[in-house]
């Protein structure tokens, strides 16, 4: 039958050299070349999932009274978007296992992300000529965060307006534009005009949604046209890409990390509890609640605004800077900042202008391993610092102690971090010694077939079975070859 | 079961194996979401708690001899010999109503190890009739007539409860009575709050908390809030492990380190590595 459905294709569209290319594709063979796929596939059962909960969530700000199954909420005053969540919640059928799985993939979505970004940036993976795809995977971290906090925020229970109003308190600290942008967003003062949560829903399923597949799909083509990169090793050079081709090895593999990525988005979703905005209740602005948190992604910046002591710029009595700019703006700028512009200045810092498709090892680079990591310390001291409060309750480190350790602690190790993963790398460069994997560094001999037909297969023993070496740019291999 | 298991990963050539593996994943993924299911589905009846139980303390005119003596013994060295109070170490109890030393004594905060520390639920140091006696010697240095607040669960609203609990208590106490952070103070969870407990701090006000007369909070107000309180120590949960219902950062924990390492693990499972 598919043959059949390809045979009608061709003989009208003549897709068959295109799919036999595609097929063809080549994908070199390391585990941590998945994680960018563990991304995209939260994102399609995010996009299942949230399609779904766009048939019940009602935008309305209007007021109603509760009187659905859940015993607390009843008689109390809400808006109709609580109340349709509270309604996707429990009365919908399969409404609570969608809705949590559709969370737990908002989470894992950006767990996803920052993995990849890591392998990305310890492996050298950003380096030109991929350094332009490398710029729209920061830009889908920067859209995924985004989305997911307009997600929780569009519910109107207590957490999501608390977090609402430190957006907005964000949004009016900006010098100057400040006043004015929060008022275009919100429609007004905060709360926001009635039509505001009609804006948070057109944002959240329309453009952002829209905006990350288009995104996607310039990612993965640039990838196509690219080709992956790979890690160094015999037989494998900057002009060829040696792994599994497509069919019918890398697609089949690929199903499975979509299944069991789905797998494990459905079962926390059906196990474990996200968001009981029931538990938290509707929200009014004069109400709050001890210990309010957003969600991980956005810990970070609830940890900086929690370190920056409350400096203000003033000028006569007008504040030009207030005391939100520096955790809840400048922070996230510099960050992103740093990500966008690290490409071009690892090429100014080293000189290196060329052309990259051989990946290096972490300890390849010593100076850019240790850079990161450095990095990452620093922005992982303010999101440890986002659950102060926390801590201070669990285990009675008094709070104010806990701000000024992680002041000091987060300018100060930063520094720590890049010397010794400096040496650490230098070192590992020096001995080949590999701690984590119990291995000598010998690498398996693989063998070498004939280069004359200029597309050959490999065959060894110890490699799995349709390896194939391609060179960039050959045509397709005759049939049978 | 187990012996499909191994039938279903060994003897099924024609499915490569990560393939079988992630099938199998989300056949099980699949029942228990159907499982889970079917318990968020449960009616959604909260328990309705019994009778407040009888109020443990009473006010007695014939033991105030006997608290006295106790009052020397354990609480003057702060309050003074005639609880009168020391300047600069401890307050006077005279006109102190004797639902506040109910309060502090039956949930252990006081006596205090030191006077500064604030005072945190613990151990009571005395049992049921020495507080009884304790509390009616306060009692009897402050006009006659004086009684233990006291909150009937039975009598409240759920919803209302809810409603006034978020209004008045969660900004310190958190949404869900787990307890928090608050200036030069740590907010107790309310989860062993018995309701004259709830009674006794809502008119009383301990330590930093502000106090809530009857003009403000109305005894069937009270009743509806001691209800909400009790009613979170075992909330109606849907949607499986609540985790500890403190919101985020376990929800946090959950993606990285479960979710997180699952993913990896799958990922170095299916993505070999051609180098080694």
């Amino acid at each position: 039958m598919i043959a059949r459905a390809v045979r009608y294709l061709d003989e009208r569209v003549g897709t068959s050299p295109a799919i036999k290319k595609a097929l063809r594709y080549v994908f070199p063979d390391h585990w941590s070349f998945l994680l960018g796929e563990i991304a995209l596939y939260a994102f399609v059962v995010l996009v299942g999932t949230g399609v779904f909960l766009t048939f019940w969530y009602e935008p309305s700000t209007a007021h109603v009274t509760y009187h659905g199954q859940y015993e607390p909420l009843q008689g109390l005053s809400m808006s109709k978007a609580y109340e349709s969540v509270v309604d996707i919640s429990f009365a919908v059928p399969a409404g609570l296992l969608i809705r949590q799985t559709h969370h737990w993939a908002a989470d894992v979505f950006v767990v996803a992300i920052v993995l990849h970004l890591v392998r990305v940036f310890f492996t050298g993976a950003f380096r030109k000529p991929r350094d332009v795809n490398y710029y729209v995977g920061v830009t889908m971290l920067a859209l995924a965060v985004l989305e997911g906090y307009l997600g929780y925020s569009m519910v109107d229970d207590l957490l999501s307006g608390m977090g609402l109003a430190i957006g907005y308190s964000v949004a009016m600290s900006l010098p100057v534009v400040g006043g004015p942008l929060a008022f275009l967003l919100w429609g007004g003062e905060y709360p926001g005009a009635s039509s505001f949560l009609t804006r948070l829903l057109v944002v959240h399923v329309l453009i952002i949604p829209v905006a990350l597949g288009l995104l996607i799909a310039v990612h993965l083509a640039t990838i196509v046209r690219q080709h992956h990169s790979q890690f160094p090793g015999p037989g494998r050079t900057e002009r060829n890409t040696v792994g599994t081709p497509l069919w019918p090895g890398y697609a089949l593999r690929s199903i499975g990390l979509l299944l069991a990525v789905a797998s494990v988005l459905v079962l926390l979703g059906g196990l474990i509890q996200i968001n009981p905005i029931w538990e938290w209740g509707p929200y009014a602005t004069f109400q709050s609640t001890n210990g309010a948190q957003p969600d991980w992604y956005l810990g970070w910046l609830i940890g900086a605004l929690r370190l920056m002591p409350p400096w203000e710029l003033h000028f006569g009595d007008v504040t030009l800077i207030p005391a939100t700019f520096w955790g809840g703006a400048l922070f996230p700028l510099a960050v992103f900042a740093f990500l966008y512009s690290w490409p071009a200045l690892e090429r100014r810092l080293t000189g290196d202008r060329r052309r990259h498709d051989l990946l290096e090892r972490p300890r390849d680079n010593p100076v850019r391993t240790a850079v990161g990591a450095a990095f990452a310390t620093w922005v992982f001291v303010a999101f440890v610092a986002g659950s102060t409060d926390r801590v201070f309750v669990q285990l009675g480190i008094a709070y104010t102690g806990q701000v000024w350790f992680w002041r000091v602690f987060g300018w100060i190790a930063p520094f720590a971090i890049f010397w010794l993963v400096k040496r650490v790398c230098e070192e590992l460069k020096r001995t080949e010694a590999h701690p984590l994997r119990g291995w000598s560094g010998a690498i398996a001999e693989l063998g070498r077939g004939g280069d004359s037909a200029g597309y050959t297969a490999v065959e060894q023993s110890r490699e799995s079975p349709g390896s194939r070496v391609g060179r960039r740019g050959d045509p397709p291999p005759p049939p049978g070859a | 079961m187990r012996r499909l298991a191994r039938l279903w990963l060994r003897r099924v050539p024609w499915l490569p194996r990560p393939v079988r593996i992630a099938l199998a994943l989300a056949c099980a993924a699949g029942s228990l979401a159907v499982v889970a299911l079917d318990a968020s589905r449960a009616p959604a009846q909260a328990p309705r708690p019994g009778p407040a139980p009888a109020a443990g303390t009473r006010i007695d005119p014939g033991l105030v001899p006997e608290g006295r003596a106790l009052f020397v013994d354990g609480c003057s060295s702060c309050h003074g010999f005639d609880a009168r109070g020391i300047p600069g170490v401890g307050p006077s109890l005279f006109d102190v109503p004797p639902g506040n030393a109910d309060f502090y004594l039956r949930t252990g905060r006081m006596p205090l190890d030191y006077q500064r520390d604030e005072p945190e639920r613990g151990r009571p140091a005395y049992g049921a009739r020495e507080i009884s006696a304790l509390v009616s010697y306060v009692a009897s240095l402050g006009p006659p007539g004086a009684r233990i607040p006291r909150a009937d669960p039975a009598r409240g609203e759920l919803g209302e409860g809810f409603d006034l609990f978020t209004e008045h208590c969660a900004g310190c106490h958190q949404v869900v009575g787990q307890g928090g952070l608050t200036i030069g103070a740590r907010v107790p969870d309310l989860q062993s709050s018995e309701p004259t407990d709830i009674a006794e701090a809502v008119r009383m006000g301990p330590y930093l908390m502000p106090a809530f007369p009857e003009s403000q909070i109305s005894q069937s107000q009270l009743d509806s809030i001691a209800r909400y309180v009790l009613y979170t120590r075992d909330p109606q949960d849907a949607g499986g492990w609540g985790l500890g219902h403190i919101g985020p950062i376990p929800e946090g924990m959950v993606a990285w380190l479960l979710a997180g390492s699952a993913l990896l693990l799958v990922a170095r499972l299916i993505g070999e590595r051609t180098t080694s």
